[in-house]
């Protein structure tokens, strides 16, 4: 007789269990971002919520996407995942909120560091670090009779060694996709060197220099010693050729090499050789030759106040302490969030944090000469004309696109 | 027709044909003769997870101003499509100036993005759009003279190529001569160079693309080809072989003049296409060795900042490309239409 009531309360003390850490919005959530793990991670956390709809579109084109989706009134997204690159065009084109009332009202148990604060209003939450650093196999480099590289100098050796003993013909591996990945080589060389993209103050360019010259030779040594397709192959493809056991070194994401080794008919020497190290310097500088990222998000301007504030408390359900209990979740990525313990993974995104790496610059005309690099500097890895010239080209692309945008 | 029926029998096409066709042109022309105002910039303080730095951004209420008064942004007439992103002409003049000969005039030239893109779009339109028709033609014939309960099936599997995503077509062709795939490693064994990359050469790479775009647009020509086949006048045929013609002359001057309208129809529709080559250059990740005026455009868009008047200005020169590329065929069909008259 007694058992109907004691499951009914069974029940209910189950459900107000779980309602203690569910979390309840009133208005409509929508997010774009990109989709890499841990990604996914805070866009099935913020789905959790109940009492609205919450939409997760999370893609590889989600810049692509972003901008226009929250520049209509009322935007269509109603959060966007975004990097420190990415802001910027959000920034510019002025489609997201301060957050500041949302954050005393709804963001306690958010670390001070995880608030992205420009021209005194927090206009972001972080809730992830990154980098590109080092990924190497230690049995190779073993064989070849090496240490693990700490400069792209001793890379090239190593390289040189590896394929001299005949144990891997390609023995680099790197992003050098024209377009986007390959500027970003770019610039982390050019950092490296310590050169700066823009002279001081100003959105003139500043990439034609000795540290630009430099980088690009270090770049065209280091291709030599990667698979002749390299200008065709992005983080992913080059993910494919460590996988497959062609690649011995390479810089990569932090946010990749946690999860490089989660996928099938990889080989066991693969698995075990796999090691991890901290961004290498170049040219004897102290320096890395890297960029720091961070992730967060964001939340639109032009939506109701409701909406925004359902819009918070789900993207803070996202990234909620408690999804680090799961120690697969906490390997997918250095995370800010309080109670992190770093895993074996994040070992080289903390030493580039350590290593003074400059953070990728937040600058509103950045990403016009991200794509003027990305754009011109392929001649110059074919071989077909000289860096000078290359770096001249890339100065006047980016002149022709800066003048455009009203920036020059 | 009377006119009053001609107008309410037009008018509904009319409007669509203005609604979808006329206003987005204008509306590309009008972006291309703005740009957006000048960025009020200011320096302030920025935080995050790696400490706090003076920064550069943009000063939003003042932006507002200015946009407020001036929704259009800046009038800058032609400005874009003279930079060095398009037409480049001061560039082309320095280029003309400092060099000699046409050889280093046209290395000069080439490295401009719009000349890099026509140097490759006109390649690939003018060597894909006849190869196509012939081996369109060629397939169209086989197929005509197969055994009929052969031709169903041939057709279909003839047809596959178009059915195919075009980004998806180019996608299995690259990993296909991806030096690790089955055509590469073929390719490698045949040249006996166990370095030999397509992908790493620009003028292996054009082949890829010429290849690709043959093998898709083939099909579309078949097609039209074969239906033509079928409104063969069999008299003529008949008579052709009384006299003793043998099977290439009967297609010489039998079959090709019949199917005249029908190649210049072809060759229409495939010149427009294949000048907006976009997808295989995508699908090949080619971008580094082959670029059209449509890849630009996507690219203007797809950066961290998207460049509008640069894209609206390169679409407007795409019109204008595939306007002049039609015009002879097009005054061709006008003089016809004006005889029969």
């Amino acid at each position: 007789m007694l058992k109907r009531p004691l499951l009914i309360a069974g029940a209910a003390l189950f459900m107000s269990s779980f309602a203690a850490d569910a979390c309840d919005i009133s208005a409509r959530v929508s997010i774009v971002g990109n989709e890499f793990p841990a990604i996914q991670t805070v866009g099935a956390g913020a789905q959790k919520c109940v009492g609205g709809e919450v939409a997760a579109n999370l893609t590889a084109d989600h810049q692509k996407i972003n901008v226009a989706g929250m520049s209509g009134n009322p935007a269509e997204y109603t959060s966007a995942i975004i990097a420190n690159s990415s802001i910027v065009a959000l920034m510019n084109e002025d489609v997201i909120r301060p957050i500041d009332e949302l954050v005393a009202k709804h963001g306690q148990g958010l670390k001070k560091n995880q608030l992205i604060t420009i021209n005194g209003k927090i206009m972001a939450v972080a809730f992830m670090a990154n980098a590109q650093h080092l990924i190497y196999r230690e049995d190779v480099l073993k064989k070849a009779g090496v240490q693990a590289p700490e400069t792209y100098e001793e890379m090239l050796a190593a390289a040189q060694k590896i394929r001299a003993a005949g144990i891997m013909e390609n023995p680099v591996g790197g992003a050098y996709k024209s377009g986007w990945n390959l500027a970003q080589e770019f610039n982390n060389m050019f950092l490296g060197f310590g050169g700066e993209h823009f002279k001081a103050g100003s959105s003139q360019p500043n990439v034609n220099s000795d540290a630009g010259i430099k980088a690009l030779e270090m770049m065209k040594s280091l291709s030599e010693y990667m698979n002749p397709d390299f200008l065709t192959h992005d983080s992913n493809a080059t993910n494919a050729e460590f996988r497959a056991g062609n690649v011995a070194l390479m810089n990569m994401w932090g946010s990749r090499a946690a999860t490089l080794l989660d996928a099938d008919g990889i080989s066991q020497d693969v698995k075990d050789g796999f090691n991890s190290a901290g961004p290498m310097t170049v040219g004897g500088g102290s320096i890395a030759a890297s960029t720091l990222w961070w992730d967060g998000w964001t939340v639109a301007k032009n939506i109701s106040d409701a909406e925004a504030e359902s819009t918070f408390i789900a993207m803070m359900n996202g990234i909620n302490p408690a999804i680090l209990n799961d120690p697969e979740i906490a390997k997918q990525a250095v995370w800010l969030l309080d109670g992190y313990k770093p895993t074996d993974a994040a070992r080289g995104v903390f030493a580039a944090a350590q290593m003074n790496t400059i953070p990728y610059p937040m600058l509103p005309y950045m990403g016009l000469m991200h794509s003027a690099l990305g754009a011109e500097l392929s001649d110059f890895m074919q071989g077909k004309e000289t860096a000078e010239k290359a770096l001249s080209d890339v100065e006047a692309a980016y002149r022709a696109s800066a003048t455009e945008k009203g920036f020059m | 027709m009377k006119h009053r029926t001609f107008f309410w029998f037009f008018l509904p096409t009319g409007l669509a044909m203005l609604l979808f066709i006329a206003l987005p042109i204008l509306s590309v022309l009008l972006q291309s003769v703005h740009t957006p105002h000048e960025a009020v910039l200011i320096t302030s303080e920025s935080c995050g997870p790696f400490g706090c730095s003076e920064n550069t951004t943009i000063d939003h209420d003042a932006t507002r101003k200015l946009k407020s008064t001036e929704p259009m942004g800046r009038f800058v007439g032609l400005n874009i499509y003279f930079d060095r992103a398009h037409l480049a002409v001061d560039q082309v003049s320095d280029a003309w100036r400092t060099t000699d000969n046409f050889s280093t005039f046209f290395g000069e030239i080439s490295d401009l993005p719009f000349y890099r893109a026509m140097g490759f779009t006109l390649t690939y339109t003018f060597t894909v759009t006849p190869l196509l028709i012939i081996l369109g033609l060629m397939i169209a014939l086989s197929v005509n003279s197969l055994h009929r309960h052969l031709k169903g099936l041939v057709i279909f599997f003839s047809l596959l190529p178009m059915i195919v995503t075009p980004l998806i077509g180019s996608l299995i062709l690259f990993w296909m001569f991806d030096s690790r795939g089955i055509l590469g490693s073929f390719l490698q064994w045949l040249a006996q160079d166990p370095d030999l990359s397509l992908k790493a050469s620009t003028l292996h790479t054009w082949i890829m693309l010429i290849i690709y775009g043959v093998w898709h647009g083939a099909p579309f020509a078949f097609v039209v080809f074969y239906a033509g086949l079928q409104t063969l006048p069999q008299d003529q045929i008949e008579s052709a072989q009384i006299d003793g013609a043998s099977r290439w002359e009967q297609v010489r001057f039998v079959v090709i003049p019949h199917l005249m309208p029908l190649v210049t129809f072809v060759a229409l529709i495939q010149l427009m296409d294949n000048f907006r080559v976009f997808e295989p250059i995508v699908g090949f990740n080619a971008e580094a060795h082959a670029t059209s005026l449509s890849w630009i455009i996507f690219n203007d868009l797809g950066g961290e900042t998207r460049q509008l008047s640069a894209a609206a200005t390169t679409s407007v020169m795409t019109i204008l490309g595939v306007a002049i590329l039609l015009s002879p065929v097009l005054l061709r069909a006008w003089r016809d239409f004006k005889e029969k008259k």
